[in-house]
């Protein structure tokens, strides 16, 4: 090599500015959209899609950003959450990748957003009607656990065989009295297929159910997208002497006074202290404007 | 009054320009050049351009060098540049047969048509630390021999072709799709072009744990080195409104065909089997054991029992891209308090449970159970 050409700097120096809207190319998005269609007409079934490498890390999030990036139009008004805030750091780092390459209006306003991308909560605020909830997915298959192999579960969900699910449900219930699965906890989407609905706690499971808006899950890593259309039913996996049940806090949020929330442990010293405060920080944010108080307010 | 923890954004910031700052370390040391990394660091471009599945010197410097020498990140950066590329579609198959060759050797004969060419390798150099290079000084002009270009160099593959010892090439499929794993999800069982596409990209170090672990037994396959080959290839496409191949450039390659044994089945005769690495650049090692690795992955083509890691098609595909896996892995960095607090409910609820239990049981009995 004697000379250096400049071709490969003009071309990263563009940097973000000289990408297409929303980053991906046009070709991308209709394949990822296409992808999403046949999701949300089979709910709950994941479909294979040509993931795309993306310019931030395999299981921080790119399969939620390639969906988001394939729903949304310049109108649109995006929220990113992780762990329930807009203010922890991988949600920070994807809203500013989504301002920066599209340009469009940004919210921590769940009631004000139009698609909000969410890694580990739903919003405690009540999703309407046009809006997508895009979840960032790390391990699509609620079976892969319990069988390792893509060519064995796709088999099982194709037989609606889910005997291995119930089995593994009910030791649980053996060895500890009920079961042991706090977040990830599996559901039946329209009574046919059962879904992981990310990793979750099962506090939100029951918001899934019966949503007006569009649920929509990438998974960039293991290529597969999947759906749970408006108004759908959603089940958490059950027995009928060991009902499905969310976890409860024993205190309100200390912030907000909120006592129907999930909230989040502060260790506030090194003496054992420590406060419960809510995930969704939008929510808490909103109800302390709206005057509520909690103890340590 | 506890006020939640917020600045993600000036914190991201800031990490961002410390480490623009550490990456350029001592400003009393001259920086490094793209050409220098080009020319000094080849191999370490060779590999990122290899596992970045993008022939681009100059950009696989510049990964180098923003990665701080990070080959898995250096990929990573390559990888994200790639993906907003288009792609006009494939080339014609290349012909290794006509490269230009810098370096090539055969484990299975002595000599043969050609000649065995050793080429610039540290194989038979003594792995001592050389201080004459950290003093900077000039090595001696390399040797020159007389020019034959037009000395045939058929593959060795070829040579054994001829008595049908060795398994023909598969024939040639003209139009026939190729397998792309950047544009289709891979859906298992696969065809070989997908898992050598897969393989090739694959990390170095997984490839060759993989194919080390055949020869120790977990998928054994008496591989032999039929040949390797480096040098420079013509690459050739064909655009759709000429109908012929127009040349693009050559590009640097090693190829290793891996000979292996295989004892015949019902429909085949006993015959050698091969195994097939391909790499850009002097990726020789990574062609050696992708050429294993590819063979032990033809197990159900073969007939043969699969009942090690190396021959479990989705085992290894799965888990072979240094970017899913170092993605995946590096993402236990983020915050996971909301699933670690429903944890946190589930266990202090196990010990509640668990110390009623005690307490319910008379001291005698709970001697006696231990």
């Amino acid at each position: 090599m004697t000379a250096m050409s400049t071709r490969g700097f003009a071309r990263l120096a563009s940097g973000a500015a000289g990408t297409n809207f929303g980053y991906l190319d046009e070709q991308t998005k209709r394949m990822i959209r296409r992808a999403i269609l046949k999701a949300v007409a089979i709910p709950g079934y994941q479909v294979p899609f040509a993931s795309r490498e993306m310019p931030m890390p395999y299981g921080w999030g790119t399969g939620g950003v390639q969906v988001t990036a394939a729903v949304l139009g310049p109108a649109d008004v995006l929220k990113v959450i992780d762990q329930g805030s807009d203010d922890t750091t991988n949600a920070v780092s994807i809203r500013q990748f989504f301002a920066r390459t599209s340009g469009i209006a940004t919210t921590t306003s769940t009631a004000a957003a139009s698609v909000i991308q969410t890694r580990h909560r739903i919003p405690e605020h009540r999703l309407k009607e046009g809006q997508v909830l895009v979840y960032q997915v790390p391990i699509p298959e609620p079976l892969r656990f319990l069988e390792p192999r893509e060519t064995e579960t796709r088999r099982m969900h194709a037989l609606s065989e889910y005997g291995l699910m119930h089995v593994k449900l009910y030791e649980d219930i053996a060895r500890h009295g009920h079961i042991a699965t706090t977040y990830a906890y599996p559901v039946q989407v329209a009574g046919r297929y059962v879904m992981d609905p990310s990793p979750t706690p099962k506090f939100d499971n029951p918001k899934m159910d019966d949503c007006p808006a569009l649920q929509l899950f990438g998974a960039g890593r293991e290529r597969r997208i999947y759906a749970v259309p408006p108004y759908t039913r959603v089940r958490s996996l059950e027995f009928e002497d060991h009902p499905f049940t969310v976890q409860r806090f024993d205190r309100p949020c200390a912030l907000c006074g909120a006592a129907d929330t999930y909230l989040d442990e502060v260790v506030t010293d090194d003496r054992g202290g420590r406060i419960f405060v809510c995930s969704d920080t939008d929510h808490c944010e909103e109800r302390r404007a709206a005057g509520h108080r909690g103890e340590a307010a | 009054m506890y006020v939640a923890v917020k600045g993600g954004e000036a914190a991201i910031a800031n990490a961002h320009r410390l480490l623009a700052h550490v990456r350029r370390g001592d400003p009393a040391v001259p920086e490094l050049g793209l050409e220098q990394i080009a020319e000094q660091l080849a191999l370490a471009v060779d590999r990122v351009m290899t596992e970045g599945s993008l022939y681009d010197r100059e950009l696989a410097a510049l990964a180098l060098k923003q990665a701080r020498g990070d080959l898995v990140e250096a990929v990573f950066l390559l990888r994200a540049c790639r993906t907003t590329l288009p792609r006009f579609g494939h080339s014609a198959p290349l012909d290794t047969g006509r490269m230009a060759v810098r370096r090539r050797i055969s484990a299975t004969y002595k000599d043969l048509p050609g000649g065995q060419v050793l080429g610039p390798t540290f194989d038979y150099t003594h792995r001592l630390l050389d201080f004459t290079l950290a003093a900077g000084l000039p090595p001696p002009p390399p040797a020159e021999a007389p020019a034959e270009p037009d000395a045939p160099m058929p593959r060795v593959t070829d040579l054994l072709a001829d008595e049908s010892l060795i398994e023909p090439s598969p024939p040639e499929q003209p139009g026939a799709p190729v397998g792309d794993l950047t544009r289709e999800p891979v859906s298992y069982p696969t065809g070989r072009d997908t898992r050598l596409q897969a393989l090739a990209r694959g990390d170095e170090g997984f490839v060759l744990a993989l194919g080390y672990s055949t020869q120790r037994g977990y998928g054994r396959t008496h591989p032999f080195v039929g040949e390797i080959r480096a040098g420079a290839v013509m690459l050739e496409f064909v655009p759709e409104e000429l109908g012929f191949p127009v040349p693009l450039g050559r590009i640097a390659l090693t190829e290793c065909q891996m000979v292996t044994q295989f004892k015949g089945s019902g429909e085949r005769p006993p015959q050698f089997t091969r195994g097939y690495g391909l790499a850009f650049g002097g990726c020789e090692r990574k062609a050696m054991a992708m050429a294993l690795v590819d063979r032990s992955l033809r197990a159900r083509e073969l007939g043969e029992e699969a009942t090690a890691p190396a021959q479990d098609e989705e085992f290894v595909l799965a888990h072979c891209d240094s970017l899913q896996a170092t993605g995946f892995v590096e993402h236990l960095k983020l915050p996971h308090h909301v699933d670690f607090q429903a944890e946190l409910e589930l266990v202090r609820r196990l010990r509640a449970e668990h110390a009623a239990r005690q307490a319910a049981t008379p001291p005698m009995l709970q001697e006696a159970a231990e």
